[in-house]
């Protein structure tokens, strides 16, 4: 069975149909992406992964769970995690801390033995210390732990956001655009990372991305989209070449 | 410069970043112990702003840590007051249990307006919690029973386990032991898990939430908290005046909590403590000004000649002993704050601090920051 299915899925805003019986089926270890010319409603489908909107129609599947009514704070504990396209961190706190809050689905303490800071929290609190000091040799991110992320440049704040998702420990990671605004260096190392995130941590990878060059290097299925309805599936060479494709990109 | 070595991630979980730290507040605290041994006279104005540095850190976690502006926190300031005296005098119960109580109470009526409170966000907040200190306020005239209304209400001075808190000096190192236990508590908090989602919020509510952040209840959590520690405030507050009247707890007090923390530094405990000093001390300095201002401007003019002297120190005179000058010079600092310090008082010794340790290589654009990513493609 497939780690992650989308069935039938479909959201209207007003009159606007957004996506329209959007069907695919993600497996277990693969990177998986969504490409699609703009208000093909690639990131709605994210959001409605995130719970941040209601689907019309059409079920959500997760490890064998139906998650299409599930709270959004529950996404993160069930093992999805996200960025954002617009890069959504915490810009006053230092980067060490923005990873703490990505282990928010893992703060196992009381609030009462908070206000007293007891040994429980402070052990609890040096275990989540550990695991996204983790994640920060991971990512390359040591020089950077205690700096502001107001401070920080565009290309190291797309990486923070990846490492604040990892911090979830999730099953499945749901990146949009990771390369949208970075340089031609900084995307081939994304390619990198991403395929680091696949074959040492073993995370799945669900992904909407415009580069062509990042999908087909990390890519194994590619799904396209056009006015919220797949025209294409298979791999990155398959897709490119397919003629609804062409058309939606070039017009004609 | 100096550069804290760290061997363990322990030392970045204590309270203070490094020993030397730690000592300064050491000394700042017997700096404080002896304070009122050397001028008394200052006691019962220090001890105000104790209690003001306790309503600064409760309005500071609420407003400057999860980001929810709150227009009415002198209501919660009443209700700890009230329910304090109520149950006190009325009831007979023992201090430190009717202590607790104006807290529990409080922040019960916290959650109460915290319900609603989800839904709104920014100014609608702010006008909604407005409303309710203005409800609450009537409540305080109309409830004559348990408040006594209008007439007012008197307070005895404290007395906890038969110990009388009467004297001034006594009853300022009662509202230092509350203002320390209130720091303590409210910075163990915010380096634990609920700190953070509280910043979370503040900052991205969006990210929050999917990174596992249950929006509702930590900003349910927030306002309880908020108004518990309020709570607590108010009751020392009602030991503090000695006298409870429904007009005392005015959308203006709320205002002043609020001038605290944006005149202190949103986002950081200190600035609530800096803030109340600030508040709490400025009618003291305003009303000493009011004796000696006019005297010297009246020196100053009186090199032109006696009559344009005397002139001015009457134009003077008659300007400073305005009434309605307070809230003016409120206003105004805090509109000069917010244009031309938004870090606030804190903000200012963090560079000044700064200043001093890279002497002379500092640059002004340290601080100076790139606007904020736009955030026009959000989704709320």
């Amino acid at each position: 069975m497939s780690l992650f299915a989308a069935q039938d899925l479909a959201i209207n805003f007003g009159g606007i149909r957004a996506l329209d019986g959007v069907s695919f089926e993600v497996e277990a270890g693969q990177v998986f992406t969504i490409i699609g010319p703009n208000g093909a409603g690639k990131t709605t489908i994210f959001n409605l992964v995130s719970r941040i909107y209601e689907p019309s129609q059409g079920r959500l599947m997760f490890r064998g769970e139906d998650i299409t009514r599930v709270s959004p704070h529950e996404i993160a504990r069930r093992g999805i995690a996200r960025t954002f396209q617009n890069i959504e961190l915490f810009e006053h706190a230092t980067v060490l801390q923005n990873l703490l809050l990505g282990r928010h689905a893992h703060a196992r303490s009381r609030f009462v033995e908070e206000l007293l800071f007891l040994p429980r929290v402070r052990r609890f609190e040096l275990e989540h210390r550990e695991a996204a000091e983790k994640v920060i040799d991971f990512l390359d991110l040591q020089a950077y732990r205690d700096s502001l992320v107001v401070n920080l440049p565009y290309g190291v704040r797309k990486v923070v956001e990846m490492a604040r998702a990892l911090c979830t420990q999730p099953t499945l990671l749901l990146l949009d655009e990771p390369s949208s605004g970075l340089s031609v260096e900084e995307t081939q190392e994304m390619a990198f990372w991403i395929e680091d995130i696949r074959n040492l941590l073993g995370v799945t990878v669900l992904m909407v991305e415009h580069d062509m060059s990042l999908v087909s290097a990390v890519s194994d299925r590619v799904l396209a989209l056009n006015y919220g309805r797949r025209i294409a599936f298979g791999t990155a060479r398959e897709v490119q070449d397919h003629p609804e494709v062409v058309k939606a990109y070039l017009g004609g | 410069m100096r550069f804290a070595f760290k061997t363990s991630y322990v030392q970045d979980l204590g309270l203070f970043r490094d020993a030397v730290q730690r000592n300064c507040y050491m000394a700042l605290f017997v700096a404080l112990l002896v304070l009122p041994r050397l001028v008394p006279a200052f006691a019962g104005d220090v001890s105000l702003v104790f209690i003001y540095g306790l309503c600064g850190l409760s309005l500071m976690v609420l407003a400057g840590y999860t980001g929810l502006v709150s227009l009415g926190h002198a209501a919660f300031l009443g209700i700890g007051a009230y329910t304090h005296v109520y149950f006190l005098h009325d009831l007979g119960a023992p201090w430190i249990v009717s202590v607790a109580m104006a807290a529990a109470v409080a922040a019960a009526v916290g959650i109460l307006v915290g319900l609603p409170a989800l839904r709104m966000t920014g100014l609608y907040l702010s006008i909604a919690t407005l409303a309710f200190a203005l409800i609450i306020q009537e409540a305080f005239t109309r409830w004559e029973r348990v408040t006594g209304g209008l007439k007012g209400k008197a307070v005895d001075k404290p007395v906890l386990f038969g110990v009388s808190f009467a004297n001034e000096i006594a009853f300022y190192f009662l509202c230092l032991a509350f203002l320390i236990g209130g720091l303590w508590i409210t910075g163990n908090l915010l380096r634990a898990p609920t700190g953070r989602a509280w910043v979370a919020i503040r900052d991205s509510e969006i990210a929050a939430q999917s990174m596992g952040v249950n929006l509702a209840i930590y900003k349910t959590m927030a306002f309880a908290y908020s108004a518990g520690l309020m709570g607590v405030a108010g009751a020392l507050f009602a030991h503090k005046i000695g006298f409870l009247a429904p007009d005392i707890f005015s959308v203006l007090l709320s205002i002043q909590f609020l001038l605290m923390v944006v005149v202190g530094g949103l986002g950081s405990l200190h600035g609530a403590v800096l803030g109340a000093g600030f508040v709490a001390l400025l009618p003291v300095l305003i009303s000493e000004a009011r004796d000696v201002v006019p005297v010297w401007a009246g020196t100053l003019a009186g090199v032109f000649g006696k009559t344009a002297g005397t002139a001015v120190l009457h134009g003077v005179d008659r300007f400073v002993k305005q009434p309605g000058l307070e809230p003016g010079i409120f206003g105004l600092i805090l509109v000069l704050f917010i244009l031309f310090e938004p870090l606030g008082l804190y903000g200012r010794w963090l560079k000044l601090k700064l200043y001093f340790s890279l002497f002379p290589l500092y640059k002004r654009a340290t601080f100076r920051r790139q606007r904020a990513y736009m955030r026009s493609e959000r989704l709320r």
